[in-house]
């Protein structure tokens, strides 16, 4: 049952067809399964408790939570061996929101450790795999959220979104992906990575799903002074698949074949097939648009999101000196405690990332690096916002097609080909901007996905257009099958 | 070698009063129980947001005005990143891109002269844990961790270890006087470093700075500069100024000297950035204009005030302003119609002993400005003697009693008939007295004012008891 959507499920519950309980059952059951070929979580709750059915969609029915989400009692690690056995003493906002919905947390999922990480290589309990093919990476951070959703173990599991770490799992996983706009959801409770790009998310198996439960998650939060009064945005009631005389845009630096002369089989299929979803979208009455941007501003992006998100990063995660939470460490004086503390806790991918955010805020780098790199936001954030005043929303392909294989240590092009198909998706961060990626195919049996990013705080159109080509495509509900 | 030439800044870090701290919901008050005023964040729990205390801000603006320092467009933070176990999470969000306030000024006066110091910045931000050394272990105390902390930072302008604590002093009043901070030393609410360099008395150049962090009273304060000088002084003499070098000292309060902890090139970068968790916002000149117009008198120009307008000596102005609640007590004494000399009498007099024999502040005094204006009112209509108004004043004070309830049972015989009646009842029966008075024996003149005192309980008004007998025993 739990493969099933929420609305169904709310239905099967309240005419008694099914009770929270079975619900519960079966989650967990599927989760100690799912566990010992994915690795997709740290921790399964398996005192969960079963939750009265009111006429809130989302009670009595069970979830999934990343482990950088603060839950009150519940072990949660942010898959890092510095907060190995940190137990919160508070809930997340966002989860204290679903608690209030009746909704059930069943297990804490899996990630690229702090969010930092793009493989699902680097927590701190192994590697994650791809329900779709156990050698293939479910891209990250958001790894075991994505697995799990699409082996069906519940209808949805709570994601953060830095990068693309909702987005590009969600595609390789054949799901949906919801970043909504910076603010809407509040971070209080959401262990940092970079906070002026952290989003908290959802990732489900429908656009649908993704309204209800970010319906439930959002509203301003007093502890959060980024967060934003949403209360006249209702998701879920504002979808009615309308799109007639909406406006598109790709850009075509990114999408157009010609930019990639050693392009591989997958990918030739992948952008063919984004041109399907196009068409589908006209025919429901879509303006789409090619639109050409300054390539030497789209080529920083990458760039501009490393020296960022680095920078904060570094900053953020010095509160991890193992004095307060966290193992302590060996050292004849606090200084050489805490560096021991550092030194055995964070994966060698983090310090990497530290030792370059350092790089960048030291004095003499600054300008030329975060200063520079903000500007270079800064542009590219202008050009977006220009372009959505005539456009509701950018529409592009996830990556260069499906999941690569976790033996692969880089793709077979050459990196910088094909490297603004892979991170394009950080547009959305750097503008806090409505993101949602959706399947939309399969390319040698295995999902691939598109994505639709709009204007700050206009995640209905955003989530319309999402709804609209989703109904118009088989990929809704899709769930691995067990062989 | 020339005269020299002593050159001074100072940063003043100065802890706010305010309800809860600068960006967590926990307490901001003195606190000796260890770790009770603390929130999640204040202990960086991971996911903890900071929130911003507006009223921190309102007063932080409210300083940066009444030093008449120009306020940025933008109101947003920074972050100052460094390890240290005080700071839990190894950042300490600050204002260095655009301070609260900054090019401001403000005069003092300094052994009876007038001087402008002259304000580089002040800036809003948090403070840190406070650490408790034992012999085998050291305990933090997250209590002050987050505490809303002013710190102000004046250019290099002054000359003196006198200047410098005159300066301090002033400022101490001024955070008061305005009600932003306590700023009690005992309490540790304000630490200071001190950058000090010497240089020929005719020279533009500055010399060689050296900087003394976190040195915790005034006296410190003057004891550091004064070391530090001489030890400067004394290099230069010897033909070794190259060996005073640009480094960090702390002061050692056993031995009266300070003691170098790190070198320029070991000097921390902070790596500042902008904190992305508190938005930017606009200060409205609306905002502005609504504080300005709230900046009470400073504590200076109440000093200049009482001299000019009540003709009290520059001491007795300073001895009143030193203190917020006794220069208003004193302006409320005069708003109510008490004469200047009294209300400065008895404040500098009977109250400020009571007080400091009582070991308490004039907030926790009972005789109000009103109170007190029944007893003057009470003597200067000759109701009562003065010495009867110090007895009124300590019964209403032991008895929390308006001071009216005493005077009325203390009337004081004043009426001339009464009193000559009694006089001539006296004389009646003294007349071995009256005669040997009157051979000579003026001595005796005591006798018959202490006979009327007895006869009326010490009532009688002794001017006029002494004009009646005069007259009686004269003619």
């Amino acid at each position: 049952m739990t493969e099933l959507g929420i609305v169904k499920l709310h239905e099967m519950l309240k005419n008694g067809e099914i009770t929270s309980d079975d619900l519960i059952k079966e989650s967990l059951i599927k989760s100690h399964k799912l566990n010992e070929t994915c690795n997709a979580f740290v921790t399964i709750i398996d005192d969960a408790k079963s939750n009265e059915v009111t006429d809130n969609l989302l009670s009595g029915i069970p979830y999934g939570i990343k482990d950088n989400y603060s839950t009150k009692g519940i072990l949660s690690t942010g898959s890092s061996n510095t907060l190995k056995d940190y137990i919160p003493f508070f809930d997340a906002t966002a989860v204290a929101n679903l608690k209030a919905s009746g909704a059930v947390g069943v297990n804490k999922t899996a990630m690229d450790e702090f969010g930092m990480g793009g493989t699902g290589t680097t927590a701190h309990t192994g590697i994650i795999r791809n329900p779709w093919d156990l050698s293939r990476s479910c891209a990250g951070s958001s790894s075991g959220s994505a697995a799990a959703v699409a082996a069906g173990i519940y209808p949805y599991a709570l994601g953060s979104d830095t990068g693309d770490s909702i987005r590009k799992p969600a595609a390789f996983c054949g799901i949906v992906g919801y970043k909504p706009t910076y603010g809407m959801i509040s971070r209080y409770g959401l262990f940092p990575f970079a906070s002026s790009l952290d989003t908290c998310g959802v990732l489900t198996r429908s656009v649908e799903d993704a309204a209800i439960v970010v319906d439930a998650m959002k509203g301003q939060d007093q502890k959060d002074a980024t967060s934003w009064d949403s209360r006249n945005i209702h998701l879920y009631e504002s979808l009615n698949g309308n799109v007639k005389g909406k406006k598109l845009f790709f850009i075509k630096e990114i999408v157009d074949i010609v930019n990639y002369p050693n392009a591989t089989e997958a990918l030739i299929k992948h952008l063919e097939n984004f041109h399907k979803s196009l068409d589908i979208l006209s025919s429901s009455g879509v303006e789409i648009d090619e639109v050409s941007i300054d390539k030497e501003l789209l080529k920083v992006i990458p760039s501009v999101y490393v020296c960022l998100s680095c920078a904060e990063a570094t900053s953020n995660l010095s509160n991890m000196t193992g004095i307060i939470f966290g193992p302590r460490g060996q050292g004849d004086n606090v200084f050489d405690m805490m560096k021991d503390h550092r030194t055995k806790g964070f994966s060698p991918l983090i310090k990497r990332r530290f030792v370059i955010g350092s790089y960048i805020l030291q004095k003499e780098n600054q300008e030329r690096y975060f200063v520079g790199a903000q500007k270079a936001r800064r542009l590219i954030v202008d050009k977006m916002k220009e372009l959505f005043k005539t456009y509701n929303a950018l529409i592009l392909p996830v990556s260069t097609g499906p999941a690569p294989l976790l033996n692969t240590e880089k793709d077979q092009l050459n990196d910088d080909d094909t490297l603004l198909l892979e991170e394009h998706l950080q547009i959305g961060n750097f503008g806090g901007f409505p993101s949602i990626t959706i399947p939309n195919g399969l390319i040698n049996n295995l999902p691939v996905g598109i994505n639709i990013t709009g204007n700050c705080k206009d995640d209905v159109s955003v989530l319309n257009i999402a709804y609209a080509l989703e109904s118009k495509m088989n990929y809704k509900d899709m769930v691995v099958k067990d062989e | 070698m020339n005269k020299q030439k002593v050159v001074i800044g100072l940063e003043m870090h100065c802890e706010m009063t305010s309800n809860s701290k600068v960006f967590s919901s926990a307490r901001n008050s003195y606190n000796e129980l260890a770790n009770d005023n603390v929130a999640p964040l204040d202990m960086a729990f991971p996911g903890t947001l900071p929130t911003l205390n507006k009223e921190c801000v309102r007063k932080a603006i409210l300083m940066s005005l009444a030093l008449k320092c120009s306020v940025p467009q933008y109101f947003y933070f920074d972050r100052k990143n460094y390890y240290y176990p005080d700071l839990p999470k190894g950042y300490q969000i600050t204002q260095m891109h655009d301070p609260i306030g900054v090019n401001g000024k403000v005069i003092i006066d300094c052994n009876g002269e007038e001087k402008t110091v002259l304000i580089h910045d002040i800036h809003l931000e948090e403070d840190s844990a406070s650490l408790d050394h034992y012999s085998d272990a050291t305990l933090i105390d997250y209590n002050r961790s987050g505490v809303p902390l002013l710190e102000l930072v004046t250019e290099p302008c002054l000359n003196s270890a006198d200047e410098a604590v005159a300066f301090l002093e002033g400022m101490r009043r001024i955070y008061q006087y305005l009600d932003v901070s306590d700023a009690d030393t005992k309490k540790g609410q304000i630490r200071c470093d001190v950058n000090v360099s010497i240089t020929d008395e005719d020279s533009t150049t500055l010399g060689t700075k050296v900087e003394i962090k976190n040195i915790n009273s005034f006296a410190n304060v003057r004891e550091a500069i004064n070391y530090e000088v001489h030890r400067q002084i004394k290099l230069k003499e010897e033909g070794r100024y190259d060996e005073v070098e640009q480094e960090t000292r702390r002061f050692d309060e056993e031995s009266g000297t300070t003691i170098r902890m790190r070198g320029k090139v070991d000097a921390i970068d902070y790596k500042y950035f902008v904190e992305p968790n508190l938005p930017k916002y606009k200060i409205t000149p609306e905002y502005l204009d609504k504080i300005r117009k709230n900046i009470p008198m400073l504590p200076r120009d109440r000093k200049l005030n009482y001299i000019n307008k009540y003709n009290l000596t520059e001491l007795e102005a300073s001895l009143i302003i030193k203190d917020k609640d006794y220069a208003d007590y004193f302006d409320e004494s005069i708003n109510i119609g008490i004469d200047v000399k009294s209300a400065y009498n008895w404040l500098v007099g009977n109250i400020t002993s009571y007080l400091y024999k009582e070991d308490i502040t004039l907030k926790d005094f009972f005789i109000t400005p009103t109170y007190l204006k029944e007893i003057i009112d009470a003597i200067n209509n000759n109701t009562i003697s003065s010495k009867q108004a110090k007895e009124i004043f300590n019964e209403s004070l032991s008895t929390n009693k308006e001071p009216k309830e005493f005077i009325s049972n203390n009337t004081q015989v004043s009426n001339k008939d009464e009193l000559e009646t009694i006089i001539d009842n006296i004389l009646t029966n003294n007349t071995k007295q009256i005669e040997d008075y009157k051979n000579g024996r003026t001595n005796l003149f005591d006798y018959f004012v202490g006979q009327v005192m007895r006869e009326t309980k010490g009532k009688a008004n002794p001017v006029i008891t002494k004009e009646i007998l005069k007259d009686k025993l004269d003619s």
